[in-house]
């Protein structure tokens, strides 16, 4: 459990950090949090010649409001979003499932920013950001852009950043009066789902039926992704347990789950039914 | 004739529920782990292991390894197997058993993933773990074994091709006339029971330190080892060091769970490194590491088969064992299953009993014992086995077992596998439980779930377990060919302050003995508990000891400890007597002072007789000048702790969820030393066992890769997956030792695994559910009850009438 060797940065600043990337090249790996990277680099399944640690770039940290969007800085801890007081009131899903996150003590550690750079497919906070429309905000040499969250997960741990790149700030529109719930499956309070959905209900005016849904799903294939066909089925559809559980029946309809010791992919793709019923039905009871 | 606080009445501090005096120190980060000791000059030892299941070795090369900046040594097996002989396997069970050579490190063939080919010294552990990746070496591939029922034909290919065979040993345990029983009975219930191999996982790692000084040929061996006396006389046979030049030391120890009760081939390659060097070395292993290379407990398949009349008596067991050896046999890889032997009969009367083991070799990890060792699955198949046969005749378990259980007034009993229970009371500890379980109340709403259609369905389990404790009476580990004995000793030092060292050969790693031996002392002598210093571990400190394993310490070691106090408290009677010029018979012994009778103030305390004899100015006529004692038992019969185990689950049948609702145990362990000690024993041991009936599983691959190689695949239960356990006992005190303990260290394992399985099937039986391997993962439930779903209403429909909903 000793990682081969590599050499160690750590950057005083957003510039100097995309700044110390761009020269090393693409054998850097960015350090932000290391609950992932560090059992990789532990288990010698990754040897990345540089590590740049983003510990020091204060200016990563924190959670703000701009207009109708909440902006959360990439080193901001799943434990500050979990307790962020605006992440709570206006992205209460986000800080839902951050508090699933394995334990305290990754929770302490572990970063936003971290959790959807490293785009595991597993991971609870990629499909959450997805289903929220998140946008990811980006730093490379040439300046900021902004990269959508459904154009952000490319595939299994790839994301639309380049080696030069990091991803600093997740804007995520704040969904006031939207129902939500993360409905996670595993097997080990610390293991990673099986399965996870996430569901955000907007009410319609009547305030039974649904106005529209948002369901990420986690686990599901090579990226997070949306069930969309129940996304579908779901927009304008009464708020019943019979037209939840019907839209819920095409949930998993284009994934490509894994098969692996927690399970088949013909046994998530029923979880992924079930769940996302459960979800939808919690969520449509919470707006 | 004796004043002492005996088995009579609960002493001063035996009973007590001390905090333990370990855990200031553990806790707060003084500790000794092996891993944080070091020595001048010490280098560090890296490991290459083998990547594939089964191969034949054509080439190791370490010579770039040697060219690394910081490497002092590179080693492949054929260069350290001078002077190293194989490892050692204590327990010949048969007298044909094949015992195949077991190198410490492999030479001309590896024959599981993870067994060690090569290693690296280096002056650093990160040079060394780096000098790994320069180590080449060429496999030529050979098939794996992995199948015990393919293994034994005819033509499967071998784990030792010297051998002929993969069968190591089939061995009988035959009591009655079964055929006879089988033939009255009116029910027989046959299940196959399949035991997955589970990995022990000590919060610990292993890790070796060998000191070598080389002008004198004396080595120190640190290792975190469960039976450093043991470890001293093995390696001193397997290294050819002399005994007496060999000392081993345990320091603090961090579980072992069995894990650590062996004779590991890396301890001999650091006393070779060191020998060959002629400098100390250590090596700690890596979470991974020790998955694949420490050895595994159970990896069983169990046929049993259950005769009953139809009113539900008992007539008959059969079991016929599959048991996987693993690659090698190990300290007591193939004695482990036949601990078992003894116990598939559990707590019930019949009339015969037919026992057969055969152990198998595979291309996996050896397996050797694990919590409980051979007991659960006893416990298990019993356990299980009677809920189905409940089941058959539409009886209620509990009143099955109640039917068939030995009472109360019929101890001492000897069963139908020739031990003899000296004690029990099933009834009380089962009317115990089920006070606190709310049985009745829990049936009603399981009968409302399964009447509603409830996708979640409700279930009971019940386990009503004995085991046998304090292994063990050496002679009978002599007539199962055992190799060595079951005793175990003490001593007990006097200091002339009046202070008291207790030096005892068990071994503790996580159990307590300092406080409970501390209390048993300071009952005997009638001294502060704080007064007490316990020794272990060092057998330079403790010379003599059999260690620690088998729920033993406390029935052996911690009587031998109480014996020898009484043996200190004999030699002072006479001083204080000469002392106080009076007959030995006319003193008293109370609260650690001796006082003749009739005039109390003609008292001497233990205290002061000890420094009058280190003054030895005035002694009783030809007395040395010492009240030290030592003692060592030998005991005559095991110990029977027993419980009654009662789960409740709720089984989400559209997810195959599992969740615990409630779990109650009642275990009678016989007296009690120290009841929060009892009570970590007990919590512990039901996590374990609620682990293998649910999460835990060692999974290979067809290739023979172990695939669920880290934390992350093999799944570990924490606090957030545990019931909340209500716990209680009753108190049935052992007959065979003068303080009625009986042990616990392994009681919560045995117990819980089957009835959180029974309580699943239970759940799902109305379903058609016939059984779930465990573990009871959420997609074995889910697809069971699928099956089970379709089978009823593919039957409906061919009845022509209805489905189920």
């Amino acid at each position: 459990m000793i990682p081969a060797t590599f050499d160690y940065a750590r950057p005083q600043s957003t510039d100097e950090a995309v700044r110390v990337l761009a020269e090393a090249g693409p054998e850097a790996k960015v350090l932000a949090g290391g609950q992932s990277l560090l059992p990789i680099l532990r288990l010698r399944l990754s040897f990345p010649e540089l590590l740049v640690d983003l510990g020091a770039v204060d200016a990563l940290r924190g959670i703000r409001q701009d207009g109708a969007q909440l902006v959360i800085g990439a080193m901001t801890t799943h434990h500050e979003v979990v307790h962020d007081p605006l992440v709570r009131a206006h992205a209460g899903l986000l800080a839902r499932a951050a508090a699933t996150v394995a334990d305290p003590a990754v929770r302490h550690r572990g970063t936003l920013g971290g959790s959807l750079a490293h785009a595991d497919p597993a991971g609870d906070l990629p499909a959450v950001c997805l289903a929220l429309d998140a946008t990811m905000v980006v730093l490379g040499p040439q300046g900021f852009r902004t990269v959508p969250a459904a154009e952000f997960f490319v595939d299994y741990l790839q994301t639309a950043l380049r080696p030069d790149e990091l991803l600093t700030e997740i804007r995520i529109p704040a969904m006031d009066g939207w129902g939500f719930h993360y409905e996670k499956f595993q097997r080990v309070a610390q293991a990673w789902a099986v399965v996870g959905v996430a569901a955000a209900v907007r009410p319609a005016q009547d305030g039974r039926g649904i106005a529209e849904a948002r369901i990420g799903l986690v686990n599901m294939g090579a990226r997070p992704m949306r069930a969309h066909l129940t996304e579908t089925a779901l927009t304008g559809a009464d708020g019943s347990e019979e037209a939840i559980g019907r839209a819920a029946t095409l949930a998993a309809e284009g994934t490509h789950p894994p098969t692996d010791l927690s399970g088949s992919a013909e046994y998530r793709e029923h979880l992924a039914r079930v769940l996302t019923q459960r979800a939808v039905l919690a969520a449509a009871g919470t707006a | 004739m004796t004043d002492q606080l005996t088995g009579q009445a609960p002493g001063r501090e035996v009973g007590r529920a001390r905090t333990r005096k370990e855990d200031a120190r553990l806790v707060t980060g003084q500790t000794t782990w092996t891993d944080n000791l070091t020595a001048p000059g010490l280098l560090h030892v890296a490991i290459l292991r083998s990547p594939l299941a089964h191969a034949r070795i054509e080439r190791v090369d370490v010579r770039s390894a040697l060219e690394r900046e910081g490497v002092v040594g590179a080693f492949s097996g054929a260069d350290l197997a001078e002077g190293l002989g194989s490892l050692p396997c204590a327990w010949q069970v048969t007298e044909d058993m094949v015992l195949p050579e077991h190198p410490a490190l492999a030479v001309d063939e590896v024959r599981h993933v993870g067994d060690p080919v090569a290693v690296v010294v280096a002056r650093d552990r990160y040079t060394a773990a780096d000098a790994l990746e320069d180590v080449l070496v060429d496999y030529e591939p050979l098939p794996p074994v992995l199948d015990l029922e393919a293994a034994l034909a005819d033509d499967a290919p071998l784990v030792h091709a010297d051998k002929g065979t993969n069968r190591c040993y089939t061995w009988p345990l035959v009591s009655g006339d079964y055929a006879a029983a089988r033939a009255a009975a009116d029910v027989v219930v046959r299940r196959r029971h399949h035991q997955q191999r589970l990995i022990p996982n000590a919060m610990e790692p292993r890790a070796s330190m060998a000191v070598p000084v080389p002008a004198t040929g004396e080595y120190t061996l640190y290792s975190s080892t469960q039976i450093p006396h043991i470890v001293r006389v093995m390696m001193a046979l397997t290294t050819g060091i002399p005994e007496q030049k060999l000392r081993v030391v345990a320091p603090d120890v961090g579980g072992g769970f069995g894990s650590k009760l062996q004779v590991y081939g890396e301890d001999a390659i650091a006393l070779t490194l060191a020998r060959r060097l002629g400098q100390p070395v250590k090596w700690t292993e890596s979470r991974s590491e020790s998955y694949q290379a420490q050895h595994h407990g159970r990896g069983q398949i169990q046929d049993v088969e259950l005769a009953a009349t139809r009113d539900g008596r008992l007539l008959g067991m059969k079991v016929d064992l599959l048991a996987d050896m693993g690659a090698y046999l190990m300290i007591i890889t193939p004695g482990t299953p036949l601990l078992g032997a003894f116990m598939y009969p559990g707590i019930y009367k019949m009339d015969a009993y037919d026992f057969h083991c055969t152990g198998v070799f595979t291309t996996r990890t050896p397996t050797d014992a694990y919590r409980g060792a051979g007991r659960p699955e006893a416990t298990f198949a019993i356990e299980r086995t009677m809920d189905e046969l409940a089941a058959e005749l539409g009886l209620d378990p509990l009143e099955l077992r109640r039917r068939n259980w030995i009472r109360h007034e019929e101890f001492p009993f000897t069963t139908v596998a020739g031990l003899t229970y000296d004690s029990g009371d099933y009834a009380a500890a089962t009317d115990r439980a089920l006070a606190l379980f709310g049985y009745d109340d829990l049936r009603a709403e399981q009968r409302a779930r399964h009447e509603n259609l409830d996708p979640v369905r409700l279930g009971i389990g019940i386990s009503t377990y004995t085991e046998m404790c304090g292994l063990a009476p050496s002679r009978i580990l002599g007539s199962l060919r055992y190799a060595a004995g079951g005793w175990e000793a003490a001593m007990i030092r006097m200091l002339p302050t009046g202070k008291v060292e207790v030096i005892t050969g068990t071994s503790p790693h996580g159990q307590g003995h300092v406080t409970a031996w501390s209390q048993i002392t300071a009952d005997a002598l009638g001294v502060p508990f704080e007064d007490v210093e316990v020794m272990h571990g060092d057998t330079r400190v403790a010379p003599q000891g059999m260690d620690t394993y088998g729920s033993r310490s406390l029935v052996i070691g911690g009587i031998a400890v109480h014996e020898a106090a009484l043996k200190v408290v004999a030699k002072a009677r006479k001083v204080a007597a000469h002392l106080l010029e009076a007959s030995e018979d006319d003193l008293e012994f109370a609260d650690g002072a001796f006082s003749v009778r009739g005039s109390p103030e003609a008292r001497k305390t233990i205290q002061e007789v000890a420094f009058a004899v280190f003054a030895a100015h005035d002694l009783p006529e030809g007395m040395e000048p010492t009240l030290n004692a030592e003692h060592l038992l030998d005991p005559d019969n095991f110990s029977y702790p027993h419980g009654t185990h009662l789960c409740a689950v709720e089984v989400d049948t559209e997810t195959g969820k599992v969740a615990i609702r409630s779990y109650v145990c009642v275990d009678d362990v016989g007296r009690v030393v120290n009841p929060m000690i009892v009570e970590g024993q007990v919590h512990g041991g039901v996590a374990q066992g609620i682990a293998q009936a649910l999460y835990e599983e060692a999974v290979y691959d067809d290739a023979g890769n172990l695939v669920s190689g880290t934390m992350a695949d093999y799944l570990v239960p924490a606090a957030p997956d545990l019931p909340d356990l209500v716990t209680d006992r009753t108190e049935t005190p052992a007959t065979s030792n003068p303080l009625g303990v009986k042990g616990v260290g392994e009681a919560g394992t045995i117990a819980s695994t089957p009835a959180v399985v029974n309580a699943v099937m239970d759940a799902l039986r109305p379903l058609g559910v016939r059984d779930i391997r465990m573990p009871c993962t959420p997609e074995r439930v889910w697809r069971a009850v699928k099956e089970a779903t379709a089978a009823a209403s593919a039957a409906a429909d061919a009845a022509g009438k209805e489905g189920p909903s």
